[in-house]
């Protein structure tokens, strides 16, 4: 992905379409190319505006593109506000989103290394089982998934937030698909070195796998912090409500505090953009990487 | 935790009973380590998938109205009072609505930005970032700037500011269903959210087009631009091409967030997923049909799935393997 792999420019087709394509060619690619990028980042710079400006300017008769007097102060409001407990959500969907990403790499991985390497004659029918839930979309079966966990008592709880969500048929279909694709020879080599399967995968296996690994994490932890439908299902109390649930509070108040929601709306953001501006070469290396791409 | 067949491995036995023992022992240490790796999965895939589908296809035969440990058989009462429900079959209609909408549009969009993004040589990973950071943001939060900064239905939204120096007069964006202009505002807010991660499928693909196919086609005489494009470009993504369509039906199919989040008091555009939340979760919690429309639902997708499966032969690439 991050390199620019088979180079078209050196074909002598594409050598003669760029003289002839010329300046005008690359300037309306790059034009449509900017013009697209900025649409792109209308929302966010939206986002950044509203949550620094006061609310007679936001809902002012004149748009302004920037804020006369940036309000630094902003940033603290909705940790003081006290219809909603901001600082109790965040902390919420931190503890969600890091036990989510490490079970599921956890017990996903293993299970997709499973059906991938070692040999057991009913290997391929356990695949199948996986496969049919992926026809299943997880959305669908919330309402048994409440019925079910409701009535172990887990709701309102972590475990109830993050257990039900680690058995990603998807994901451990991915990693399935990544580790039919990992090189054969150094885990034999292991092997006949006098590893088991298990020493195999921790010593030989992961630490040959981390860049996949880090993909996997980063797009499980994405899911997982912005994920709705379920914590708006189990968190009946607003201490048990994540930062999604507490932003789609914001909508339903009766009174609309326009910087407050774009404030909370720009910290909730934050976190996964810096992950993402980080991590963004093993994600798109990672997603690349998938199979899905057929 | 197999001992046994590491010194199997290690001292070869020459004699033939010998070496038939050591193999029925890697065989049962393979079954036994199988069960080790995927159990803890496959235990849980049980509890919190198979478990509660099966319970919900039981419940869903049942009166279960603020009880999930029903007495009272109905047979199909409830699939006959989900399918009578203007409510949910207007979900039904919503979603064929939705899909007809965002399947096409995502599909050009993130084709679109992948060839744009595939073409240029400078500043390619910050192009390919900016299209792709929308991924990272949540649908509540999208909604939130949607609703209340982009597509609000007063004069101080973006989008009537804009209107307004055309001399428009104020939409109201959300807040009546004729004209639709709701759909304007759920269709791009989901193409800013889900386009970049599509583009990125594409971009991959793009990139396993072999060069010489481009070469060929020149010497043939092919014009670059349209007609590269539609003879090669094209059929060499058909795959990537079945398998975003697809995963752009079930997504459709799954929406919930920026509806409930959009249209919370609205009474129209409400998709399945939100009608069944209601049935089950909300005033009358009535489990007994709000599993009848899970399972219905699932059937839906299920034959949905399976259908455009066979069209588009989405899963050859994974049989030939």
């Amino acid at each position: 992905m991050t390199t620019t792999a088979p180079d078209l420019g050196k074909t002598p087709a594409n050598a003669k379409k760029k003289r002839g394509g010329g300046v005008i060619g690359n300037t309306g690619l790059y034009l449509a190319t900017g013009v697209a990028a900025l649409l792109f980042l209308i929302p966010f710079y939206l986002i950044v505006r509203n949550a620094l400006m006061t609310d007679p300017e936001i809902t002012g008769e004149n748009w302004k593109w920037f804020p006369t007097d940036i309000q630094w102060g902003n940033i603290t409001e909705p940790f003081k506000d006290e219809t909603v407990d901001f600082g109790r959500a965040l902390w919420n969907s931190w503890v969600v989103a890091i036990l989510h990403t490490s079970g599921i790499l956890l017990i996903c991985s293993l299970a997709g290394y499973g059906l991938a390497r070692i040999p057991y004659k009913h290997a391929n029918k356990v695949f199948y089982g996986v496969l049919v839930t992926l026809m299943i979309p997880t959305a669908v079966t919330f309402v048994p998934s409440f019925v079910l966990v409701s009535s172990l008592g887990w709701v309102d709880t972590y475990r109830g937030l993050i257990i039900p969500g680690l058995f990603s048929g998807f994901t451990c279909f991915l990693f399935r698909q990544y580790f039919l694709g990992f090189p054969k020879e150094l885990e034999e080599a292991a092997r006949v070195d006098g590893l088991s399967y298990w020493g195999a995968y921790w010593r030989v296996v992961v630490p040959n796998s981390l860049n996949f690994f880090a993909a996997m994490a980063t797009i499980t932890f994405i899911s997982g912090w912005n994920s709705f439908l379920w914590p708006l299902v189990i968190g009946q109390d607003p201490s048990a409500w994540t930062i999604q649930v507490a932003l789609s509070a914001y909508m339903t108040n009766q009174t609309v505090n326009y910087h407050l929601i774009f404030m909370s709306t720009a910290i909730s953001i934050l976190p996964l953009v810096l992950v993402f501006l980080f991590l963004q070469r093993w994600l798109v290396q990672g997603i690349a990487q998938t199979g899905i791409k057929g | 935790m197999s001992t046994t067949t590491e010194i199997d491995l290690a001292n070869p036995a020459p004699a033939k009973p010998a070496k038939a023992r050591s193999r029925r022992g890697l065989r049962a240490n393979a079954t036994l380590n199988f069960w080790l790796f995927t159990g803890p999965f496959l235990i849980g895939l049980i509890v919190f998938v198979f478990v509660p589908m099966g319970w919900s296809i039981y419940l869903s035969f049942f009166e279960a109205r603020f009880t999930v440990s029903p007495s009272s058989f109905i047979g199909f009462d409830n699939y006959k009072a989900i399918l009578d429900n203007p409510d949910f079959t207007g979900s039904l209609v919503t979603f064929t609505v939705f899909a007809a909408f965002i399947v096409p549009t995502t599909w050009a969009l993130s084709l679109g930005l992948a060839l744009l993004v595939h073409r240029i040589r400078f500043m390619k990973a910050f192009f390919r970032s900016v299209f792709f950071l929308p991924t990272a943001v949540s649908y509540v939060a999208a909604a939130l700037i949607w609703k209340m900064s982009i597509f609000n239905g007063v004069r101080f939204g973006m989008a009537n500011t804009i209107l307004s120096w055309f001399g428009v007069e104020n939409v109201a964006w959300l807040a009546n269903p004729d004209p639709p202009w709701y759909w304007l505002v759920i269709v791009t807010l989901r193409l800013w959210l889900q386009a970049g991660f599509y583009m990125i499928l594409f971009l991959a693909a793009l990139q396993n087009i072999p060069a010489e196919l481009y070469e060929a086609a020149a010497i043939d005489g092919a014009k670059p631009g349209w007609q590269t494009f539609r003879y090669i470009t094209l059929p060499q993504l058909r795959a990537t091409s079945t398998a975003v369509i697809l995963l752009l039906l079930i997504a459709a199919y799954q929406a919930f967030d920026e509806f409930w989040n959009l249209l919370s008091k609205a009474t129209w555009g409400q998709p399945p997923l939100v009608e069944l939340y209601k049935t089950a979760l909300g005033e009358n919690q009535d489990y007994g049909q709000g599993s009848a429309g899970a399972v219905i639902l699932t059937l839906l997708i299920l034959v949905i799935t399976l259908f455009q499966g066979r069209i588009m032969g989405f899963g050859r690439g994974e049989e030939s393997k």
